[in-house]
Parts: structure tokens; sequence; C-alpha cells
């Protein structure tokens, strides 16, 4: 297989890198100084993208790859994928659902115990020796809290089960309602964020959802209210989410996605109620490794002709 | 109540302090000039805390002392024996605290597994702009073992269980109606877990029970996590590990001689450290405060004490 082109959109993981380049020929975009050039060389040749949540396949690109036939993606979101262009050009696409998916539910739990109880900031207070001038002030408790999951998928579904453990009642909104799943329902974002204290992002990015968290929605989550996103960025109106937390109209709120990554905003970094995190919801070893070893497998099924391990298109 | 004395040894709580205040006639032991003035003998209750508890020689000092209201679950700062011999009553605050404390421990493990707050210094400090952060280890799934399956213990237990990992713990004595793997000794337990927590009460017996041994079984992929007490673990043999790497991580709300933390440890990023805070939350403190207040009610209306201990 080693005359497959295979064209990865930006360095996601040396593991993948090289499990790619001993089976395949594999192109590096980045490494690349004349893009068009390139595309003139190699077009031909590449069969397949390798994308992630920072680069994906996008009509032009796709139009520039007239051999193109699979995108695989290094992630489970598929948003940086012009996946309606490659329904219609009968291009394979597939994703790395499952073996993630206990990571990035780890992952809002944790982000939301650290924003709640403030363990970022106490770690700081210890470490500049501070603790020796006077204790912590209090923080908040987070057992027992209303907690508002968007996207009932299997992120959501395992953020659910764990929030669960903590004695959290747990409430959706989704694009349909579960009737299988015993957590309470509500129609609409706003209502869902009314009743919430704890509002966690976990659905897809789609045209639909994109700043489906907007000044409307954090008004009804309110000055005691949380927000915690392990999504993509643009689910949320950043520049809102900010002055929002600026003028205290939100309690605080864990962040691991940015509208423009790897830019934050830096008013944030004034915050103590904010844990900022660099796009790591999948970034353990254990699962990276997964995640690779499910690519390089729906690459390889493709090239023998064998049916997809995960494919989405 | 208003004549009854009550000393606080500690400003621990503002709002314990007010709703005291309220009720009986205060004293703080911070305040009283040269201690032991003729008010002294007035006082009939302590209430205490982690900080400063009942030793002997308060106890002595105290002439109509009659009961000792910790405001914590723990009791290593109280000389229960010395309480009991005198016939002095002692009550702590059970329950109202046990989710935070098991929050914490999650948060803990959660934040020293995946780098939390090693990766928000990250971002706070432009780094990302330059680099994605590195990759950290997962948690759902490893071995978690306990250090006593006490109230906490077991709400620990039932929230890592929700993170799929295996429970074991060790525990003075095996509790049979627990489907969780018994271990007779921590070396073994140790051995058998990939985090280990601390979280029994600190006794003679339990005083350093982590040490070199334990460290060493526990090992270089290893995580300490400790919301016990800072005794419970020999302090320099954690630090040496740490910094030797013969230990993997460790998160600690809890050290010998709080507030002092070994400043070794600020070097480390496999380490977060935090300023014993395990109860700390607005909404526990008030549950403790009332929980000590309700007790010295009952004290002195001759009624049953609610969570006494001795």
């Amino acid at each position: 297989m080693e005359s497959i082109g295979v064209l990865m959109m930006c360095p996601m993981n040396s593991y993948l890198e090289h499990q790619l380049e001993t089976r395949f020929n594999l192109h590096r975009i980045w490494t690349v100084p004349h893009k068009t050039h390139f595309l003139n060389l190699h077009s031909g040749s590449i069969r397949a993208i390798v994308g992630n949540a920072t680069a994906g396949a996008d009509r032009e690109l796709i139009d520039s790859l007239p051999a193109l036939e699979i995108v695989s993606s290094f992630s489970v979101g598929l948003d940086k994928v012009d996946l309606e262009y490659c329904k219609e050009k009968g291009i394979r696409v597939t994703n790395t659902p499952d073996v993630l998916t206990d990571d990035v539910a780890d992952l809002a739990i944790g982000l939301t115990l650290t924003t709640l109880r403030k363990i970022c900031e106490c770690d700081r207070y210890v470490r500049s020796g501070l603790w020796k001038k006077g204790d912590f002030k209090l923080t908040t408790k987070f057992s027992g809290k209303k907690v508002g999951i968007i996207g009932l998928g299997r992120i959501g579904t395992a953020i659910a089960k764990r929030a669960e453990a903590f004695n959290c009642p747990i409430s959706y909104y989704s694009r349909s309602k579960k009737p299988e799943s015993n957590y309470k329902y509500f129609p609409s974002v706003v209502e869902l964020a009314s009743d919430c204290d704890i509002l966690v992002v976990a659905c897809p990015l789609t045209e639909e959802t994109r700043h489906i968290i907007n000044r409307e929605v954090i008004d009804a989550l309110g000055p005691t209210g949380y927000l915690i996103n392990i999504g993509r960025g643009p689910h949320i109106d950043e520049p809102e989410l900010v002055s929002a937390l600026v003028e205290g109209r939100i309690a605080g709120a864990g962040l691991d996605v940015f509208e423009n990554e790897p830019h934050v905003p830096e008013e944030l970094f004034k915050l103590d109620n904010v844990v900022l995190l660099p796009h790591v919801g999948s970034g353990t070893v254990e699962t990276r490794n997964e995640m690779a070893d499910l690519v390089v497998g729906n690459l390889e099924a493709y090239f023998n002709k064998k049916p997809l391990l995960t494919p989405v298109v | 109540m208003k004549s009854m004395g009550v000393l606080i040894t500690y400003p621990m709580s503002t709002y314990l302090q007010h709703q005291l205040h309220n009720r009986f006639t205060l004293f703080r032991l911070w305040d009283l000039p040269n201690k032991f003035n003729d008010e002294v003998g007035s006082i009939q209750a302590v209430v205490g805390s982690t900080h400063v508890g009942a030793d002997r020689q308060l106890i002595d000092s105290l002439p109509a002392l009659e009961i000792v209201s910790s405001f914590s679950i723990g009791l290593d700062k109280v000389d229960l024996d010395y309480c009991k011999q005198r016939g002095i009553r002692v009550t702590n605050t059970p329950d109202v605290l046990t989710d935070d404390v098991a929050d914490l421990a999650i948060g803990l493990i959660l934040a020293t597994l995946r780098r939390i707050c090693e990766s928000d210094r990250y971002v706070r400090n432009g780094l990302w702009k330059q680099n994605d952060f590195k990759l950290t280890m997962k948690f759902s799934g490893k071995k978690v073992g306990i250090v006593g399956l006490g109230r906490i213990g077991t709400a620990i237990a039932k929230r890592a269980e929700s993170f799929n990992c295996s429970i074991s713990y060790h525990s003075r004595s095996k509790k049979p109606e627990l489907k969780y793997k018994y271990f007779p000794n921590i070396i073994e337990l140790a051995s058998n877990s990939e985090i280990l927590v601390v979280a029994c009460s600190l006794t003679d017996e339990t005083h350093h029970i982590i040490n070199r041994e334990v460290i060493d079984a526990l090992g270089p992929k290893g995580v300490l996590i400790n919301i016990g007490r800072g005794q419970h673990v020999d302090e320099p043999e954690l630090v040496a590990a740490l910094v030797e790497g013969r230990l993997g991580g460790a998160g600690l709300d809890v050290f010998e001689n709080e507030p002092d933390v070994p400043e070794e440890l600020f070097r480390l990023d496999n380490v977060v450290v935090v300023p014993h805070i395990g109860s700390s939350t607005v909404e526990t403190e008030t549950d403790m405060a009332d929980l000590v207040v309700r007790n010295l009610e009952a004290h002195f209306s001759k009624k049953p004490l609610l969570t006494p201990v001795v």
C-alpha cells in the first residue's frame, strides 16, 4: 500500500504519523512550502486525508484532490469536514467515536470540579506561599447540584453517568427526546439553562448548534450558574461569555475549547472562576494511541476493500 | 443559654462565630489576653477545629468544661482518652462533609492525572500558541485502592466506580457487605493499585501509614491522593520519591505541618497541592456550623447529642 498517498493535515500525533508512514506514502501538508506546487505534483496520488479537530477537509481541499476517496478524522467531531460534499462526491468519512468517550467525560467532570472547587487557584495559592498568610476562601459544592447536558450522545451519557455518582440530578436538551433515558428532557436550551446549576455542552458542532450558547442562554444560566464546554469553541458566542464572566453575570466556566484556538481571550486570565485548558479532552497517551489505531484501521480496511470500522459517510 | 461560656479555638468560620455569638457568651482563644483570667471559670464548651483542638493542657485549664464540639470530622487534635476520663462529651461533624471531601478526592485525582492545573497554567502563560500540551494519563478504568472504607472512603468508591474503576481497599476490618476487593495489608493494596487514596482517620496506628515501603509498592506509575491528615504520610519520604521519580504523582490536600508545604514539590508538575480545603465550601461550612451549634444546644438542654463520639 506504500504507493497510496495519504495527506495529513497538521501535526497531531507522532505515533499516528509513524503508523501511517510505514504503511502509506505520507505527506505532511504543514511541511510543504508551496501548496500549489505540492498539489500539482501529488494530487493525483493522494487518495486519503487524515484530519483532526483543527484541520479537516473543506470543499476547496476536496476539489484540489481529484483522487481523494476517504477522509479519516483523528477526532469524533467532524465539523471541519464538509460532510455534505463528501457524500455528494462519494468520498467515505470515518471518525474516532467510543475510544475517546471516557477521557472526554472524565475531563468534563474534572473541569466541573476544578472550576467549582477552584482547585487550580488553590494550587497556585499554595505554591505562591499565600497559605502561610491565611486560609483559602470557601468555594462551591458540586455534589447534588443540578447538571444540564446539551447533547445526550455517547459523551453526554458518559458525563451523566459520572455526575449521577455525585448525586446530581440530570436533565438534558437534545434534538430529540430519548424515551429510554430516565433523565429530565427540556425542549429548549434556555429552559435547560434556567433549571440547572451546571450546564455542559456535549453535542456535535453543526450549523444548528453554532452559538447554541448565546446571550439568552447565558442570562438564563445566571449568576449562580456554571458553564462547562468540552464540545467545540463555536458552540459558544465567546465575546458574550467573556463579558458575562467579567461582569459576574454567570458564576464561572470550565473551558477546553475556544472559538479561535489556540487563542484564548486574555480577559479570562485575570479571573479565578474559570479553568482554561488547551483542548485536551482526549489527550491521554492511552486514548490517542487507540484513536490512531482506529484511523489506521479504517484506512487499511478501506484499501483492502473491507467494511469500514467507524464510518460516518 | 446566653450565660453559657463557649471558647472557640481558631477563626475557622465567620458564620460559625456569628451563630455561637448569638446564642452563647463567646470567647475567642486567639483574643484572650494572656490566657486565663477569671472568665475561664465560666467556659463550659470548647469549639475546636483541625487547626487547634482540645489537648490535655487546654482541658486542664478549663475547670467547668463539659463538652468539646469539633468543627471537623477528624478528632486527632482532641485528647479523646482524657475527655473520656474526665467525663467530657465530644462531638464532631460527620456526614455533612462526606460529599465535599469525596468530591475533592476525585477532583485531585483528575487534576493530577490529567494535569489540569498545569495545562491551565500553560494556557495562561501563552504556551498553547507555540505547541499543544503533552499527553497525560487516563483516569477511567484505573485500579483505585482506598485506605479506610468509612463514610468518606465509601463515597469516594461510589464516585470512582462511575469512572469504571475497579475498587479495592484496606481497612482495620473487612466489610463483607461491600463488593470491593479487600487487602489485609496496605503494601498489597498499594502493589495492586494505580491510584492510592488515603481516607482513614488519624490514630496512633495510622500515623505514617504511607511510608517508604508503601510508596515503593505503589511505584513510578502510581499516584497517591491524600484527603486524610498530613501525618498519614511520611512526608520527607514522599517528597524524595516524587523528586526522584519513584512515584508517578500526588494530589495532596493535607500536610504534616500545615500551612507549611515542602517547597521541593513546587517545582514538580505531577503534583497538585491544595490548602486543606476538603470541606471548605459555603454549603458544607454552614451545615458543619449548624451541627456544632445544635450539638451544643442539645447538651445544654440536656437532650441527646446529635453526633457524639465520646
